[in-house]
């Protein structure tokens, strides 16, 4: 067992997957000499060397587009797009292009892509670089959408990225990279669409992913301390989604609470508030709640930006307005 | 003195039955668009047919080739079968894509055609992508990547411009300027109206111009151009200026231009003028013509036939390819 950043955690994945195999090569804004702009890839320019490790232009469509080509000619590229507020500028490549050409080709071509990038807000970045968009990207049938929240998670699912025939998205929230945690020293994975319950308890479920299912948890303490026994989930991935393990756990407890960062309309913390009242319905004991960031363009100020971001306080007063608990 | 064609007897024959194929194969298609059997888009590549047809004759087998929506011309050839053609534009499982993609989505991986992508621009960093893997895996292959007039404009073409010079890729663009952008001349969309190949020039891509309705002309071109790639110096630009007879698709009631210059251009046929050639070059004679032709008429009644008869694809079939 080994106590490592989340930063340390994809860093880790990353190099397991450059040395297992040739064919893995890396390409994004900054990643080589400057170490990528988050440090994730530091060092890796030196161990693997320029063809492998690519320095881009700022052009996010081909540095993406070039990946899912690259990938149906037989490479297995990890393309780093510096935030998924970038992303946009590539969107074509990642939604019309990566997510249906397995599909359109009846199987002949697939895109083998690992494309990760960072989400969230919290740092005081302003509205155009705070945007959590991964639930954006779950709207869309062959894409594989992964929100690490541990550096457990982080590993574990890069290596089952490093492994899967179809893009993958890995959103890896910014305000996490410092964050610690225990990683076994033996090999394991983490599946896709597997969620993970953070902690067991009886009397409401709290749903997250990305750095809302850490929140979740703190707030599952607070509760605690007030004698309320809340059970956590953590998504972990967004497509699959494993709503059965959601459904199982709201059965038991019959109250539920979806947490996002992103904004409450149009976003995926409904498809998870839908996913339950159509399969748990009759075991409710009052609403699926949802809560969500503030409904305007994240702000600068760190005051009214910290307004904007759901935190534990903010859980724990919910729970109490909807459940009375 | 007079200086001997490039191209033997043999040759010439396949260059005038891949035009006629992609010509009659099209016309074909039109009737089946207007009898129902063939929906959605459908765009017609005739008139451009020498554009195709040269520049993939410069090509090997193992070489990649990247299409856009109009990319019947450039699967035929390539040498995909057109019975499966066909089938793929009436949505039969027994399809190029199985009846997933459709006209604008052919794909044949065996044969390196790696597919028609039918958002502007959007093929162009695909195909530096894959120049990219050939280069990495140190193969020896090209990449040609067709785009359109209307592509020039998109940002996707100057990253991919920009990045495969940078790196140095074997990749050859491939412009189709037919002078329109669906119903708009290129006059009211591009800053310059002409000589789109100088943008190249930006991304120290060497480039040249060449006559679209001149099959020759367009082969000779693109073997420079692939010598060049292959050669590992990195990618050729080259325009082709051409001209579709037909509307953007199908839909398209053509009211932006006039029929006289719809007139020019067919005078200046790409099909006619190669057979003049060939036959003034005793490449090919009546004879020869006529066997073409005839070959030409059952290939594209046997797709008909063949697109016809198939099977739609099951409904449980829908399910698979895709992840989750």
């Amino acid at each position: 067992m080994a106590e490592m950043q989340l930063r340390e955690a994809v860093a880790q994945g990353l190099r397991e997957a450059m040395d297992s195999d040739e064919r893995f090569m890396m390409l994004g804004e900054d990643i080589g000499e400057y170490g990528g702009a988050y440090a994730v890839t530091k060092g890796f320019l030196r161990s693997y060397g320029q063809d492998r490790v690519r320095d881009t232009p700022i052009s996010e469509a081909v540095i993406v587009g070039a990946s899912v080509g690259a990938a149906m000619g037989g490479i297995r590229p990890i393309v780093e797009v510096m935030t998924i507020n970038f992303t946009l500028l590539a969107m074509d490549q990642v939604v019309n292009h990566a997510a249906k050409l397995r599909y359109m080709s009846n199987g002949q071509l697939s895109v083998p892509m690992i494309l990760r990038t960072v989400t969230g807000g919290g740092a005081q970045l302003g509205a155009t670089h705070s945007q959590s968009f991964e639930g954006w990207y779950a709207n869309v049938p062959g894409l594989v959408v992964v929100t690490p929240a541990t550096p457990y998670d982080a590993l574990g699912l890069m290596r089952s990225a490093a492994r899967s025939p179809d893009p993958v998205l890995f959103a890896e929230h910014q305000l996490l990279y410092g964050m610690k945690g225990e990683v076994p020293d033996e090999w394991y994975e983490v599946p896709f669409g597997k969620a993970d319950i953070r902690r067991q308890g009886s009397d409401l479920t709290l749903v997250g992913y990305s750095r809302m299912a850490n929140v979740a948890e703190e707030a599952a303490g607070i509760l605690a301390e007030r004698g309320v026994d809340a059970e956590v989930i953590d998504l972990r991935t967004l497509r699959p989604l494993d709503m059965d393990t959601v459904v199982e756990s709201v059965k038991k407890t019959g109250r539920a609470l979806v947490v996002e960062e992103n904004w409450k309309t149009g976003g995926f913390a409904a498809e998870v508030a839908a996913g339950i009242q159509e399969r748990a319905f009759d075991h409710l004991d009052g609403p699926v709640g949802r809560i969500g960031g503030v409904e305007v363009p994240f702000p600068y100020n760190g005051r009214l930006e910290a307004a904007a971001i759901p935190d534990a306080a903010r859980v724990v007063s919910e729970v109490s307005n909807l459940f009375g608990i | 003195m007079k200086v001997a064609p490039k191209i033997d007897s043999a040759q010439a024959r396949e260059l005038y039955r891949q035009m006629l194929l992609i010509r009659r194969f099209e016309e074909e298609c039109g009737v089946q668009y207007m009898q129902g059997r063939i929906r959605g888009f459908l765009h017609l590549y005739i008139g451009e047919e020498a554009v195709g047809v040269g520049a993939i004759s410069a090509l090997r087998d193992d070489d990649y080739i990247v299409s856009h929506y109009r990319d019947h011309g450039h699967a035929i050839a390539r040498g995909l079968d057109p019975s499966a053609i066909m089938a793929e534009l009436m949505g039969k499982a027994t399809g190029v894509s199985g009846g997933r993609g459709g006209s604008m989505h052919l794909f044949d991986k065996s044969k390196g055609f790696m597919g028609g992508y039918a958002i502007v621009g959007g093929q162009l960093p695909i195909a530096v992508g894959l120049a990219l893997a050939i280069s990495q895996m140190r193969q020896d292959r090209v990449v040609i990547c067709f785009f359109g007039d209307g592509a020039v404009n998109e940002g996707e073409f100057h990253e991919a411009l920009n990045l495969a010079s940078l790196w140095n890729l074997p990749v050859i663009f491939m412009l189709e300027n037919n002078l329109y952008g669906m119903g708009s001349h290129i006059d009211r969309t591009h800053a310059a109206g002409r000589d789109l190949y100088t943008s190249a020039d930006s991304y120290n891509i060497p480039a040249m111009q060449v006559d679209g309705m001149d099959v020759m002309a367009m082969r000779e071109a693109a073997e420079e151009a692939v010598h060049r790639v292959r050669a590992g110096d990195g990618p050729v630009f080259l325009e082709a200026i051409t001209y579709r007879y037909q509307g953007h698709s199908m839909a398209d009631p053509v009211k932006y231009r006039d029929n006289k210059e719809v007139d020019e251009w067919r005078g200046r046929d790409p099909i006619s003028r190669f057979v003049d050639f060939a036959v003034g070059e005793n490449l090919i004679g009546p004879e020869g013509l006529a066997e073409v032709q005839a070959e030409v008429e059952a290939t594209v009644e046997e797709a008909t036939r063949f697109g016809i008869e198939s099977e739609e694809p099951t409904i449980e079939s829908m399910y698979g390819h895709v992840y989750g």
